[in-house]
């Protein structure tokens, strides 16, 4: 088992035929997942890396059943894309894309409530379940399969603690990036609901950083709801006040969203917290045990 | 990015929400001839919070008191920023304070109106202390905020009759103004009511930066500093900070760690620099040339786990942009032994773990300073 893509899911590309979507197009192939169509308005009837190209997501499903979507959009038109895919109902759909406006964000997040999708991202690295499926951009070589579940805000942060896991002899269930912007379609918490249904997963990683309080949310739920062991590791311990941290969403606000006050929180629920991203592989080790 | 009271003040005005009368002024004998009913209020022009204690808005009976206020504010510096700008604004008489706000409520995923009857004041003091007295509507994008929405808030914070509709009127423009301008945070603090109605007596916006491709002719960022307003024209992410050793990594979070492992081993960082996924060579000279021309630059360290990122296209960056101070370099990650290759044959040694390098760039930066 896994969260959210395992060996069944049939994936579609959205902006298969832009640089990004194509190579990594060709790396999800190679790791193995069942890519089976792309989109680009404009481009159907043509192939990418061997993958049929449609002129709507609704024709691609149609015509590959396809049921989750991949973006690689530009950030201007990223909307639009995520809002087919979600009409369409293919789920989860995961933004790639970097850069969208927050009110779009809004926008798609509210439509997927509606509907009944789940959104990773945007600005996500994906969701990766090793042996199964790769969604997204994660690099292929890091994985595992194995029981732990790893939820991220950061991509190479994910990739820097999978690989020690990975080098430990420690794989991995599934790893999701959630992504760098402040709205964002899939929360830590709704993550760890995910994980802690999970038969495969035996403990979970979670790593965080300033701007926000989705960490101070997953405290709460883990001290009610979650009985696996965590693991934590924030980062932005001496980032200063005010400033935006390369993502969108890392930024402490007034007294909202330092580290502090995040690791504070999930000690307070018995979450392991790493004072450096190093330690957390071992910490793991020791959760298994 | 944040605006400047005075640019928010255009925009409400723009929008039809009422602001006092004013002036910007950047030279104090310029107050002089302004046309104002006095008394005025004289405001520093800053981004930074706390101006008001800080000594930066006074109170002005008539011309001569004001432009004596403006020499003594313009070119006073405020938590380290600078005031090249005054506002000049004719003085309300304030009944009672008001708060209105729309924010990007991240929890909640939705933008959020957010209204008190304890306005003038800090809204986080009155949300800790008090809560019970904020009002707050989530709102549906795709059925926007309606007048009967604002009414709800109105009477929330106690209001009715004229004032009442004024509010309805004030809180659906600024809810149009924060879709239109496309902001994360629009806030009024306080919204007054005056003999002459509701004013909006200060202002506060915060722009999405994602969203400059659909606002051609907003104003520059006065946030940056020179060298961040450079690094994003070339789609790198900098951030400046106050130390000595200078900071790239690939990825936001990663960076933000290394900035957190250096100081966990006693160093200073001078700044951030997130060169991002898939950096090319050029990318990662142009990321080099950037942060070690932050004056008082000590060492370089290099943080890089390449996922996208190819570690040779970053080693033959480094190779190609001889660095004046002493490097670290931590490379691991996709095409691994090619970029270690790389920086071997011209003499740079690759370490593979980053606390290993980390406490390598704080004991050269120590030494070099002593």
């Amino acid at each position: 088992m896994s969260i959210l893509v395992n060996a069944a899911s049939r994936v579609l590309v959205q902006g298969i035929t832009g640089f990004q979507g194509e190579f990594h197009t060709a790396r999800m192939l190679e790791f193995g997942t069942t890519l089976v169509a792309g989109v680009t308005p404009g481009r159907g009837g043509t192939a990418a890396r061997g993958v049929p190209v449609f002129e709507t997501v609704r024709e691609a499903a149609a015509a590959t059943g396809a049921t989750t979507s991949c973006i690689f959009v530009p950030a201007r038109f990223a909307k639009d894309a995520a809002l087919e895919a979600v009409s369409a109902g293919l789920s989860p759909v995961t933004i790639i894309t970097e850069g969208i406006p927050v009110h779009d964000a809004i926008e798609v997040v509210a439509y997927a409530r509606q509907r009944g999708v789940r959104v990773i991202g945007p600005n996500c690295p994906g969701v990766t379940s090793p042996g199964q499926c790769k969604v997204g951009i994660m690099p292929n070589h890091l994985f595992h399969p194995g029981p732990v579940g790893v939820i991220s805000r950061s991509g190479t942060l994910t990739y820097e603690i999978v690989a020690a896991l990975t080098r430990r002899g420690i794989g991995q269930s599934t790893a999701l990036g959630l992504g760098g912007d402040p709205v964002v379609g899939t929360t830590f918490t709704e993550a760890l609901e995910l994980f802690e249904a999970d038969p495969q997963t035996a403990a979970v990683v979670l790593i965080g950083e300033i701007g926000g309080s989705a960490e101070e949310d997953a405290a709460r739920f883990i001290r009610a709801r979650v009985r696996k062991p965590v693991v934590g590791y924030i980062a932005g311990v001496t980032a200063p006040r005010g400033k935006r941290m390369g993502h969108a969403g890392a930024v402490i606000s007034g007294s909202e969203g330092t580290a502090a006050g995040k690791i504070e929180s999930l000690q307070a629920a018995g979450v392991r917290v790493a004072t450096l991203p190093g330690q957390v592989a071992e910490l793991v080790a020791e959760v298994l045990r | 990015m944040k605006l400047h009271e005075y640019q928010a003040k255009e925009l409400f005005a723009a929008y039809g929400i009422p602001v006092q009368r004013g002036a910007l002024v950047e030279d104090a004998e310029q107050v002089g001839g302004l046309t104002l009913t006095y008394p005025v209020v004289l405001k520093a022009q800053v981004l930074v919070g706390g101006r008001g204690k800080a000594g930066g808005i006074k109170l002005a009976a008539k011309a001569a008191e004001a432009v004596e206020h403006a020499r003594s504010i313009l070119g006073m510096s405020i938590k380290g920023e600078r005031v090249d700008r005054l506002l000049v604004a004719e003085a309300a008489e304030l009944q009672h304070e008001y708060y209105l706000a729309f924010i990007v409520d991240r929890t909640a995923r939705a933008l959020t109106a957010i209204a008190s009857a304890a306005g003038g004041i800090d809204i986080e003091e009155v949300a800790r202390t008090t809560p019970e007295r904020i009002a707050r509507e989530e709102i549906d994008p795709f059925l926007g905020f309606q007048p009967f929405h604002a009414r709800g808030l109105g009477r929330a914070l106690g209001l009715s009759g004229g004032a009442l509709a004024e509010f309805v009127t004030i809180a659906t423009a600024l809810y149009r103004l924060c879709i239109g301008e496309d902001a994360e945070l629009a806030e009024i603090n306080p919204l007054a009511a005056t003999p002459a109605g509701l004013l909006a007596v200060d202002a506060k916006l915060i722009l999405d930066d994602n969203a400059a491709f659909r606002h051609p002719s907003r104003p520059a960022n006065e946030e940056l500093t020179a060298l961040e307003r450079e690094a994003r024209a070339s789609g790198l992410s900098y951030v400046e900070l106050d130390g000595d050793i200078a900071i790239i990594g690939n990825g936001a979070g990663l960076v933000m760690s290394t900035l957190d492992i250096v100081a966990h081993y006693g160093g200073a960082p001078a700044n951030f620099l997130d060169v991002g996924g898939g950096a090319s060579e050029a990318n990662m000279q142009q990321a080099i040339g950037i942060v070690l021309r932050k004056p008082g630059i000590r060492t370089l360290f290099v943080n890089i786990f390449g996922g996208i990122t190819r570690c040779d296209d970053i080693a033959r960056g480094i190779v190609g942009t001889p660095a004046p101070v002493p490097m670290v370099v931590r490379l691991t990650g996709t095409n691994e032994e090619e970029g270690r290759a790389i920086l071997e044959a011209a003499g740079v040694h690759a370490f593979l773990d980053p606390e290993e390098a980390a406490q390598r760039v704080v004991a050269i930066t120590r030494a070099g300073a002593a």
